[in-house]
């Protein structure tokens, strides 16, 4: 599995995501008007896909991250453990986004 | 054998370097493995408030600006919230200068593109704070 890639892939996507992040917060201390552009963006397709894809870069980022961290403190490198932290880290990543969408449209978050 | 024997010799030979001449020149980055640490510092940072950030996200979901407005202004959410930028925009600071560090061959525009990172790390972190503490000032 080449995973690390991935890993920096996500990492670069979430770098040029938090310019979307930055606009979202100075539109909240914008105002009304400002806020309700960036929920415009946010409410149409394009908006929810990058939404989605944002989630999944930082769930997968994260648990990818985790098992760089297990790599540095000198466990996980027997191959089936290697095999495993990989899988954990992809299947992980794609049911944590899944699930966080859930409760997100649960709570009302897709109005 | 001993570090101490590579200090007095006046040239160093790149096959009979010791462990600790071999990091004198501190890596490409030259500030040696204090961002790899650092990195560390802000992964962990991360992972401990990932949590109360989703939880943030997930209150924030469907309200207008002004209930957006007073969740983010409350001292607790934004104090979270501060804590999480500054670890994020630290870590992706370093991140991106990995990255362009191992493809960006020509000298010049690595310097470039390295001071544009810093830029634009700077730009976020700034921007995201700033906003926050507005809000939070109630004004």
């Amino acid at each position: 599995m080449a995973l690390s890639i991935v890993h920096r892939a996500t990492g670069v996507a979430l770098y040029l995501g938090t310019a979307l992040l930055v606009w979202w917060l100075i539109a909240a201390a914008s105002g009304p008007t400002a806020y309700a552009h960036v929920q415009a963006f946010t409410g149409s397709i394009i908006g929810r896909l990058i939404a989605f894809g944002y989630t999944w870069a930082l769930m997968h980022h994260m648990l990818s991250g985790v098992r760089h961290l297990v790599w540095d403190i000198g466990y996980g490198f027997k191959p089936t453990e290697r095999e495993w932290l990989t899988w954990a880290a992809l299947i992980g990543g794609i049911t944590l986004t899944v699930l966080l969408w859930i409760v997100a449209y649960m709570i009302g978050g897709g109005r | 054998m001993s570090v101490d024997e590579s200090h007095g010799s006046p040239r160093q030979q790149t096959s009979v370097r010791t462990p600790l001449g071999r990091v004198r020149g501190l890596g490409s980055s030259h500030s040696g493995t204090s961002d790899f640490w650092r990195q560390r510092i802000t992964a962990v940072a991360m992972i401990l408030l990932m949590i109360p950030v989703i939880v943030i996200i997930m209150m924030l979901l469907g309200r207008n600006q002004a209930g957006a407005a007073q969740i983010l202004g409350s001292p607790l959410v934004a104090l979270l919230l501060i804590m999480f930028i500054i670890a994020s925009v630290w870590h992706m600071k370093i991140g991106m200068q990995i990255v362009l560090e191992d493809y960006v061959i020509n000298e010049k525009l690595k310097l470039i593109t390295i001071m544009a990172n810093n830029f634009f790390s700077s730009v976020v972190g700034l921007a995201s704070i700033y906003a926050i503490l507005k809000l939070s000032s109630g004004v």
